[in-house]
């Protein structure tokens, strides 16, 4: 069993949605309210709103509310940034267990033959 | 840990890095000696700073002072070109010889505490590297911080990777 952390899970989900990527992408211009994102992608403001807490779930998305406005902006996380930084850092294993790996057979071979003559 | 190891039959040495949760990353591979031999390669300076640090990476080791044992201290310093030089270092909170080493990450304020196990897996060694951040705005942070460099050391391990072929 494969077991992904639950974080990314909700980005892939949130993601899998084309208007919710269009928010994203709408909100990686400028912050908007979650009445003026409605209007641009012509839904209800409830539909808007449940889009909305999909997103904020996944930390893809924070909103504050002023007043009687809910300002939505892109979260502090980017699910790519993240994909990345794992994929680098298994890059970044990998060649030293690579390395790590040479020494030791070197060390195996060491111990076959013996110890060595001090 | 087990699952991981006969879920690959094929590739056994393959490296997996998986965030396990909010706070944790885990780092898994398989080796082809006994823990005991593993472990002295992560025990022993002079072993240690010829893997840790790899080839090609743009990187070099400038010192590496390690006192393997419960409550012993290390210092590693790097040295990146015109970058100048970057120091990790922290304390050994419990060394199991052949079965695991567990460490600090002091350099940073959040930084993580890392456990290396060593298993018996048919006469070959289960590594596993798990990292616990004290917060999961830690390791987020961690991800974020060292994603600006990013691309940079991705091509550099790309190069390294394609010279002594996957």
């Amino acid at each position: 069993m494969v077991q992904s952390y639950p974080s990314l899970d909700l980005s892939f989900a949130a993601l899998s949605d084309a208007t919710r990527r269009g928010v994203l992408e709408q909100l990686g211009r400028a912050d908007a309210s979650i009445t003026s994102l409605a209007d641009k992608f012509h839904m209800t403001l409830t539909g808007m709103k449940k889009h909305i807490a999909v997103l904020e779930r996944a930390g893809l998305v924070v909103t504050k509310k002023v007043g009687r406005v809910r300002t939505c902006r892109l979260g502090q996380r980017s699910l790519a940034a993240e994909v990345q930084w794992i994929e680098a850092h298994r890059k970044l294993f990998e060649a030293r267990f690579d390395a790590l790996d040479k020494i030791i057979l070197e060390m195996k071979q060491e111990e076959e033959d013996g110890p060595a003559s001090e | 840990m087990d699952q991981q190891a006969s879920n690959n039959p094929v590739a056994p040495n393959r490296t997996t890095v998986e965030r396990k949760s909010d706070r944790e990353l885990v780092v898994t591979r398989l080796f082809d000696a006994p823990p005991r031999i593993v472990f002295r390669a992560w025990a022993e300076a002079e072993l240690f700073r010829r893997w840790w640090v790899p080839e090609g990476a743009g990187i070099t080791l400038v010192s590496c002072e390690m006192d393997v044992r419960t409550g012993g201290k290390y210092r590693l310093e790097f040295g990146a070109g015109e970058a100048g030089t970057m120091a990790f270092h922290g304390k050994y909170l419990e060394v199991v010889p052949g079965k695991r080493i567990v460490w600090t990450n002091d350099e940073e304020e959040q930084g993580a505490v890392t456990t290396v196990t060593f298993e018996d897996r048919d006469g070959g060694t289960l590594l596993t590297l798990h990292e616990l951040y004290p917060s999961k705005e830690a390791l987020d942070e961690a991800m974020a911080g060292s994603a600006a460099g990013l691309p940079a050391q991705l091509d550099q391990l790309d190069a390294l990777l394609s010279t002594v072929g996957e």
